[in-house]
Order: C-alpha cells, then sequence, then structure tokens
C-alpha cells in the first residue's frame, strides 16, 4: 500500500460517512456541516487525482462562499424536521428510482473503462502532462470552449439580475440615504450659531 | 509498511543524527508555530501600545519592563480559568469554533515564504490555497455565533457570513491583478518577480528595488487590498461583528477561558497572514528596500517581519484613529465601490500587459 492510496481510502470513507450523515442527522445545522465535510474530501480526492487547482477551486467556491450562504439560511429557518419526515416514506420510492438511476449510469461509466481501457484515449481533450492543469484548463476554456464560456456567464448574469429585480423593492414613502451628499455636506451649510440672551427665548 | 516509514521520515526525520533523509516536517512546522506565537504575543502588545498612546494613554505598562511581558500574563490568565459553557449551547459545535479559526489562521502560515527558499510548503498553487484558507475563516465565527445559542452572538454571526463574503470578491479580483503581472501562483515567484522587473529599471535606477515593488504600479489595488484585508479580518473600523456598542461582544459573548484566547489567538494571527499577504503581494516579500551593502546584510527574514510589522502598524493606526462604519456603508463601499473598481482594474491591467508586453515572464511553464 502506498501513501496517495491510504489517503484515498481515508478521503473516500470520510466522504461517504459524512454524506450519510448529511441525509440522516437530525439538526439541519449539522447535515450542513457534514455537506461541507464532504466537500472537503471530494477536494482531498481531487488533490491526489492531480487537479489542485480544481480542488482549492472546490474549497473557495463551495466551501468558501456557497455553503456559507447555505449555512446562512439554514441557520435563519426554524426547519423542524418532525413535520419534514411525516412525508418521508411518501417520497422514499422517487427517490430509490433517482439514486438507481444514478448508480446505474455510474457504474457504466466505470465499466467501460474497465471493458475497453482505449476508451479513456478517446476523450475529446487527451489530457496535456506537460502543462500544470490551471493552464491547461485556461487554454481550453478561453479558446476551444469560449462561447460555451462567455454563455454560461451570460445565464449567470441573467440569473443574478433576475434576482434583484424580484427582490428590489423602492418603497415610495420610505426616505433613503446618499452617501455622497452625507460626506459632502458642510458644518456652515447645516449650523446656525445663535447666541442667546439669559431669560430671553428665540 | 514501506509508506509509514516514507511518511514517518517525512514527519521526523533528522539526517543529522543519521535516521532519515530529510529535516522533518514536524520540526520545520514547530518553529515556524512557536515563532509565529511569539511574535503574535509582543505583536499584540503592540496594537494595544499603539491605541494607547494615540489615546493619549500608556498602556499596559505593568507586567515586566514596560509591560513587555503582559500578553504571556493574559496567556497565563486564559488557561488557568474554568471555561464556561452555556447550557443551551451546542457543546461540540461551541468548543469546535475556536478550533476552526486558530487552526485555519495557522494553516495559512504553512506556505508564506518568509524568506527565499524558506516557506513550509513552497507550492504552485500557494496564493489560491491562501484565498481558499481565509475564506473559510468566516466558519469558525459562523457556528460559534450559532452554537452559543444566543441572541446577540447570533446576529454578530450573521452579520460576518455577509461581511467576510463580500469583501473575499474583492480579496480575489486584487489578488488576480497581482497575478496577471507575475504568470504564477508561486507566492515564491510573485516576490522574485518584484525583485526583477518594475519601475526602478525602467528609471535606471536599479537599487532603488522599492520602486519596483508592486504597491506603486498597482496603487489602488493596494489601498483597497488593505482596506478589504481590514473587513476581512473583522477588524476596526468593520468590526461590526463584535461591535461592543450594539452587541455586547458579538459572537464572542458567551466564550471564555481558552476558548476565547483561542479566538483571539486565530484573530491575531489571521491579521498578520493578512499581513503577510500585503508584504508578499505588494512589498517585495523578503527583498530589502534599497538594494545596496548596509542593507543587504540584513536578512530576509528580518525584513520580511519589518515589512509585516509596519503594514500591521497601518492596522492598528486604522484601529485608533477611525471611527466604526455603519453596516450598510459597509456593504456599499464593499459591493458598489471596491467591485467595480477592482473588475475595471483586472481588465486595464490586463490590456496594459497584453498591449505593452510588460509583466514577469520568468515563471512561464
Amino acid at each position: 500500500m502506498t501513501l496517495p492510496l491510504f489517503f484515498f481510502y481515508l478521503f473516500s470513507a470520510i466522504a461517504i460517512v459524512s454524506a450519510v450523515m448529511v441525509i440522516s442527522g437530525r439538526n439541519p445545522v449539522h447535515a450542513v456541516l457534514f455537506l461541507i465535510l464532504a466537500f472537503f474530501n471530494a477536494s482531498g480526492l481531487f488533490m491526489l487525482a492531480g487537479a489542485e487547482f480544481l480542488a482549492l477551486l472546490l474549497i473557495v467556491v463551495y466551501v468558501g462562499a456557497v455553503a456559507v450562504l447555505f449555512l446562512f439560511v439554514v441557520m435563519m429557518l426554524d426547519v423542524d424536521f418532525a413535520s419534514m419526515r411525516q412525508g418521508f416514506l411518501q417520497y422514499a420510492p422517487v427517490g430509490v428510482i433517482v439514486g438507481i438511476v444514478l448508480l446505474l449510469e455510474l457504474l457504466l461509466l466505470a465499466g467501460s473503462f474497465v471493458i475497453s481501457p482505449e476508451a479513456a484515449g478517446g476523450a475529446a481533450l487527451p489530457i496535456d502532462g506537460t502543462v500544470d492543469n490551471m493552464r491547461a484548463i485556461g487554454q481550453v476554456l478561453y479558446t476551444r470552449y469560449v462561447f460555451l464560456f462567455q454563455g454560461a456567464a451570460a445565464v449567470l448574469l441573467v440569473a443574478m439580475i433576475g434576482a434583484i429585480v424580484l427582490t428590489l423593492k423602492h418603497k415610495a414613502n420610505v426616505k433613503r440615504q446618499n452617501p455622497v451628499d452625507q460626506v459632502a455636506r458642510r458644518a456652515s451649510e447645516t449650523l446656525e450659531v445663535v447666541k442667546v440672551k439669559s431669560g430671553q427665548g428665540l | 509498511m514501506d509508506f509509514i516509514l516514507s511518511a514517518l521520515d517525512y514527519l521526523l526525520g533528522i539526517p543529522v543524527l543519521g535516521w532519515g533523509v530529510q529535516v522533518g516536517l514536524v520540526y520545520k512546522t514547530l518553529l515556524l508555530l512557536v515563532g509565529l506565537l511569539i511574535f503574535t504575543a509582543f505583536i499584540l502588545l503592540a496594537d494595544r501600545k499603539v491605541w494607547a498612546a494615540v489615546q493619549m494613554r500608556r498602556g499596559p505598562n505593568v507586567v515586566g519592563p514596560f509591560g513587555l511581558l503582559q500578553s504571556f500574563a493574559d496567556l497565563l490568565k486564559f488557561a488557568l480559568k474554568e471555561a464556561v459553557i452555556p447550557g443551551g449551547a451546542d457543546k461540540v459545535l461551541f468548543l469546535l469554533a475556536p478550533l476552526i479559526t486558530a487552526t485555519l489562521a495557522l494553516a495559512g502560515w504553512a506556505v508564506i515564504p518568509v524568506d527565499a527558499g524558506l516557506a513550509i510548503a513552497n507550492v504552485n498553487l500557494g496564493i489560491l490555497y491562501l484565498l481558499a484558507i481565509s475564506s473559510l475563516g468566516v466558519y469558525g465565527v459562523i457556528i460559534g455565533g450559532w452554537a452559543s445559542n444566543s441572541k446577540y452572538p447570533f446576529l454578530g454571526s450573521l452579520r460576518s457570513a455577509a461581511q467576510m463574503v463580500s469583501y473575499e470578491v474583492s480579496i480575489g479580483l486584487v489578488i488576480i491583478t497581482v497575478l496577471l503581472c507575475v504568470g504564477s501562483l508561486n507566492l515564491s515567484d510573485i516576490v522574485v518577480a518584484q525583485q526583477e522587473m518594475g519601475l526602478a529599471y525602467m528609471l535606471g535606477v536599479p537599487w532603488l528595488s522599492f520602486l519596483n515593488w508592486f504597491w506603486l504600479p498597482l496603487f489602488p489595488m493596494f489601498i483597497v487590498f488593505y482596506i478589504s484585508a481590514l473587513a476581512e479580518t473583522n477588524r476596526p473600523p468593520f468590526d461590526l461583528v463584535e461591535g461592543e456598542s450594539e452587541l455586547v461582544a458579538g459572537f464572542m459573548t458567551e466564550y471564555s477561558a481558552t476558548p476565547y484566547l483561542l479566538f483571539m489567538l486565530g484573530e491575531y494571527i489571521s491579521i498578520l497572514l493578512m499581513c503577510a499577504m500585503t508584504t508578499v503581494l505588494f512589498l517585495g516579500g523578503w527583498a530589502s528596500p534599497i538594494d545596496l551593502p548596509p542593507f543587504t546584510w540584513i536578512p530576509g527574514l528580518v525584513w520580511f517581519f519589518i515589512k509585516v510589522s509596519l503594514v500591521f502598524f497601518m492596522f492598528a493606526m486604522a484601529k485608533a484613529i477611525v471611527p466604526r462604519y455603519r453596516y450598510d456603508q459597509l456593504m456599499r463601499i464593499g459591493w458598489k465601490l471596491f467591485l467595480p473598481l477592482s473588475l475595471a482594474m483586472v481588465i486595464i491591467v490586463a490590456f496594459v500587459l497584453q498591449l505593452t508586453g510588460w509583466g514577469w515572464h520568468g515563471g512561464m511553464a
């Protein structure tokens, strides 16, 4: 047994256990934290496969940003798990079917590599071992797939603008602050120093 | 069994005594950790002294000469006190949160090159690793706030979640501008690039190497990075996470003794990590500011920590003289000011590099 193999089994085992904990845990916050642990181990597996750029990106994007917002929402919601469990048996068959389909697909994919090892050579883009994988991804993403890449970016931008449009409300009777005006304000424009003699009002 | 032996050699090898083939990782790490903790103890004192000096107080001055041992006295106090855990708290997460904060802050230092070739791990994606580590720092705060099962800590952790995620964006974009100039994600390469090209060479005075560093050509980004670093580490004027006038002590309200100590330690070490990142990205890392004999005799390690201390001094002064920001204003400068500015700078820098052919090409694979 070599060191990478040892770590492969370690990361896989923890990833699987934490994935099970995500769906079996009682507390939703704990579930999200186990999800984060699963992300971490997936990132470790990427690292072992030599895809260190993807590994770190997984942590920055999913753990550092997506899961934080996820945790944020889950902490705010007062999820009552007892009521959610009631519908469990009702939805279980659908879940089982989806699970079986996913498992079959994975088996087909892995099986095709075992049956015909030359299938790996037929990939659309053979792996170039001479450059590091960040450069390799960049060279493919910004040349060959640049339109798809830009298209994905446009979809995300539209989704972002859509979310803002749906949630932003300009109420007419709410006073809004303009920080530029606030900073530009001078004492001479707003303050008036008045000398008041004692015993007299203004 | 072979892999256990090789792993043991990697971790604990001592070539001098004839056992193993390389200096074990554990010794290097211990050396860095102890050095860093002692440095942090004095930086903490310096922070309080600077703050006191601005307010015309004397600051800590009782323990040891000039109060130099104050931090060690505090350490003893925190370590010997009883750790109180609130009754309704989630015990495991409550104790895990400070551990996460402290461990992550220390883990970031693994890739920082404190001198030429002197980093625990000289990895090629060093800067991405640092970004990943600093983006994880928010978990200690969120988990701590939630696990306390108390109102003020929870409000503090909600604030921090939004704040730290927002400022990560601009920090990421600032880092990208630097990376465009260097063409490598290796932290040592970034420092070397600042020694081998830049304004001093263009002006024909290569010995004025502080003109070479990225703080000058990327000056707006230097400022954006400095302010974002303040916000990312929850330093004043952006310490809304623990704003004592509103939230008692924010996410740390329920913490006491050693868990509190770990939170404070993690906070200060991640501040130092940000200072070190500023030094590496903009202030030439371990390079001496003037490339002439009296300055070059000083080892790079010393220059590095002098620069880190200098950046920290700016952090401390910001704490002392700037009033706390309002939360909506904080979000406003994050998203409406820094994000467009740093995005525009990424585009401008990319165009300038492409059109003029400037930039460092030594690290191209």
